[in-house]
């Protein structure tokens, strides 16, 4: 592959680019993007956008707010969120689509969390159940419809470990009594039987549908373990050093890369919480000494449950990139005792030869360019610190559906005069790529295809592009490649950049 | 559908006796020669028992249920023919506290237009559950539906409230679907000044009193033997006002779109009616821990 020619070419044409536009310069482009909307809509969008200067504790946004009526938004709903991220990767349990068939249909498979195990016989992730709701269960409810499917999943799926029902919107709005069902059935099937509320119309986004998820495991999933504890029957042997992972999906084997890392340090991971875990792992939660939190957005109400109730201390980690790796490793550590901080600097120590090579062989491929990225829950501030490893530099990043306490810890990542954006809409998404000129977009499949069709390399951040696993030292070798794929490919140099056009036209 | 089809619906409180006025009404009707189709829009299914001397007829929506879905059913299985050849239509729905029965009624309705029900009719009539509580008991007043509302009322507070609720689901629908008010019919519980109170409502609601049909205890000596009293007892008083009843509505051209008025503008009439206490009164009775002077 010969392609950097072309980007030399690039850069040396006199384009304006992020690293010469002043911080007011920054701040007229999105006054420029707002002028497009009516006077209401811009007044309320402008609070969602900002740009980050150096020293301040918080990027300045708005968030959490319903989106705009009209604006094109990346956001999901609520099952999205119970469904697809908090429980759906629990692999031995099967997480029933409760309503009409639309949602469990369109959201099978989309996401990537890798498990092992024998589909179909004692694993269940990547097939799709749904109670297929039909007319006649909406005008007479569908709560008997749900006891008998409950009952058929149980006869024809005999290994699965429990059910989890998440309603769909339907569900909500005629009332059905899904805890009723739920209640009865746990009884006469002896497994757990989880009715998850999380009927789309609630909330602004997916997030509520992490916390309602949470609820339930709160609420329905820990009494079993507590009552279990109490019985003696958790088959549990406790060490000093056992942890849980919390909110790694294993998107692409992410969860696996991380764990084996923590396990040659010398702790034992007892959970996946969720990518790749079990529903005995979620109960062996309650038994750790720390739960570690990744993805802070969609597990931190559970991880500060068990902290109140059963005194299990929790703290955030980031293994994206060598740099924040180590940093990460080196504070888990600090937190057990010599041995394990030993075996920290061990596996830092191990991996150092690796990711020098990976270093050395894409660094100087990557330097100086410029992503704008836009995710979910924890990647628009986690995976900085892999881009910045790699020479590159984020210019702009903004979570779909983030919270206050994501802005916050989001200022501790991002660097002087980044863009800011708070449920980016589809025009002020494109607007700020025109005006700021990235050399990589990282974001989702929605927005894929409009960046790369400007001509603009392109990387799926929910998904990995099919790709990963991108967490841990074997996750960032994946990494650096899959960015230098993207940006030397040298399709790029074929089609004009719609900026390049004007430019050249004038 | 053909277009000199009437379409006329009745709503109100529930218990205020729709049912048994529309019935009584359309046996009426009937009598006059007019061709008419009951379509009962309420899960209890009883807006045709006085037609077909039944206690309750299979329901399009029960029916459903067992074969599978609406798809699943013919016209002739739900569409019964009562007392002078009047045809006998119930939507059903779900046992109370379950499901959605407003959906249920849109969905009955549907299957009625697809199938053909609405065809060799003089009138379609609606008996609709009670007040207009959600967007499938509406159904009937949109777009294409009952054009004539009659609302049965009488000269209690809560039934009168409830007037006035529909009165403003009438309005909702008048503009984009063409529903008008066709007017109030009284059915009399002995209230103080009935009459005058029923008429001063109407004024308000920009419609018309369209007969006060005074209570009589043969209308239950009829019910309990599953007829209207136009057929069990033809030469009472009160199979007269029955068919005075029907032929005002077969002869109605008033139809107005209503004015509702606010819950104070409604307490405030009754005040002026004395059936309500002002409020001093009404404050009094609080402080010596009485209820206020009630209407009934």
């Amino acid at each position: 592959m010969t392609p950097p020619e072309l980007s030399t070419v690039e850069k040396s044409a006199a384009e304006t680019t992020a690293e010469n536009l002043t911080i007011a310069d920054k701040r007229e482009i999105i006054k420029e993007v707002l002028e497009a909307y009516p006077e209401k809509a811009a007044k309320k969008r402008d609070k969602h956008l900002n740009v980050y200067e150096e020293g301040k504790s918080d990027c300045g946004v708005k968030s959490n707010i319903k989106s705009l009526p009209g604006v094109m938004t990346t956001r999901g709903c609520a099952y999205a969120g119970a469904k697809g991220v908090v429980w759906g990767p629990v692999k031995d349990m099967i997480h029933l689509s409760h309503g009409p068939v639309g949602c469990g249909y369109y959201s099978w498979s989309g996401r990537r969390n890798y498990y092992i195990g024998t589909t179909g016989v004692d694993t269940f992730g990547t097939m799709q159940f749904t109670s297929d709701y039909q007319e006649r269960d909406i005008v007479f409810g569908g709560d008997k419809k749900l006891a008998k499917l409950l009952a058929e999943m149980d006869q024809l799926f005999p290994l699965v470990k429990g059910i989890t029902i998440e309603s769909e919107c339907p569900v909500g709005l005629i009332g059905d009594d899904i805890e009723a069902v739920a209640k009865k059935s746990a009884k006469e099937l002896g497994k757990p039987v989880i009715p998850v509320r999380c009927e789309g119309f609630r909330g602004v986004s997916q997030s509520l549908g992490h916390h309602i998820a949470n609820d339930t495991v709160r609420d329905w999933a820990f009494p079993i373990a507590d009552k279990k504890a109490k019985e003696g029957s958790l088959n549990f042997e406790p060490t000093p050093y056992d942890v849980a992972v919390i909110g790694d999906y294993n998107i692409g084997g992410d969860a696996w890369s991380s764990r084996i890392l923590l396990e040659e340090m010398g702790l034992r991971v007892v959970t996946q919480f969720s990518g790749d875990g079990t529903w005995n792992e979620v109960l062996l939660t309650t038994q750790v000494k720390m739960n570690l939190i990744h993805c802070y957005r969609s597990m931190n109400y559970i991880c500060r449950h068990m902290e109140e109730t059963y005194g299990i201390p929790w703290m955030e980690f980031n293994f994206f990139g060598p740099t924040h790796i180590a940093e990460s490793l080196r504070a888990i550590a600090a937190r057990f005792d010599e041995k394990i901080q030993a075996g920290a600097e061990r596996v830092i120590a191990k991996y150092q030869a690796q990711s020098d090579a990976v270093l050395a062989k894409y660094r100087p491929r990557l330097e100086g360019k410029t992503v704008m990225l836009m995710v979910g829950g924890l990647r628009p501030r986690h995976v900085i610190p892999a881009f910045k490893d790699l020479g590159m530099q984020v210019i702009g990043t903004g979570y779909e559906f983030g919270h206050n306490d994501d802005y916050k810890r989001t200022a501790e990542y991002v660097e002087d005069g980044t863009i800011i954006y708070d449920d980016v809409s589809g025009h002020e998404f494109e607007e700020f790529a025109k005006n700021l000129k990235p050399d990589l977009i990282a974001a989702g499949i929605k927005e894929k295809y409009v960046f790369q069709k400007m001509a603009l390399p392109f990387r799926q951040m929910h998904s990995w592009d099919y790709s990963g696993p991108y967490h841990g030292y074997d996750g960032f070798a994946i990494f650096a490649r899959d960015m230098d794929l993207a940006l030397n490919s040298p399709t790029w140099g074929l089609i004009k950049k719609p900026w390049q056009q004007v430019e050249a036209a004038v | 559908m053909t277009e000199q089809i009437r379409q006329i619906a009745f709503y109100g409180k529930g218990g205020i006796g729709k049912s048994t006025t529309s019935q009584n009404t359309i046996a009426g009707m009937a009598e006059l020669g007019q061709r008419v189709m009951i379509v009962g829009c309420d899960p209890k299914a009883d807006s045709t028992r006085l037609m077909l001397h039944s206690k309750a007829q299979t329901t399009i929506l029960h029916l459903a249920a067992e074969r599978g879905a609406v798809e699943d059913l013919e016209l002739e299985e739900v569409l019964l023919t009562g007392y002078r050849d009047v045809r006998c239509v119930e939507s059903g729905g779900p046992e109370p506290g379950v499901g959605c029965a407003g959906r249920g009624i849109i969905t009955a309705i549907n299957f009625l237009e697809e199938n053909g029900a609405y065809e060799d009719l003089d009138f379609v009539s609606y008996d609709v559950l009670g007040d207009v509580v959600c967007g499938g008991f509406a159904m009937p007043i949109r777009e294409g539906k009952a054009q004539e509302i009659y609302i049965v009322t009488s000269g209690e507070m809560m039934a009168m409230y409830a007037a006035n609720n529909i009165a403003r689901g009438v309005l909702k629908y008048a503009h984009s679907g063409g529903v008008r008010l066709g007017g109030l019919i009284c059915n009399s519980r002995k209230c103080d000044r009935e009459l005058e109170l029923i008429e001063t409502l109407a004024q308000r609601l920009n419609t018309q009193m369209l007969h006060f049909v005074p209570r009589d205890n043969i209308v239950q000596h009829a019910e309990l033997r599953r007829m209207t009293v136009i057929e069990y007892a033809p030469d009472s008083q009160q199979a007269e006002e029955y068919r005075t009843l029907a032929n005002k509505i077969i002869g109605n051209t008033n139809l107005t779109i209503p004015t509702p008025i606010s819950m104070d503008e409604l307490e405030d009439l009754l005040v002026e009616f004395g059936i309500l206490g002002g409020e001093e009164e009404y404050q009094k009775a609080i402080q010596s821990g009485t209820k206020a002077p009630a209407t009934v």
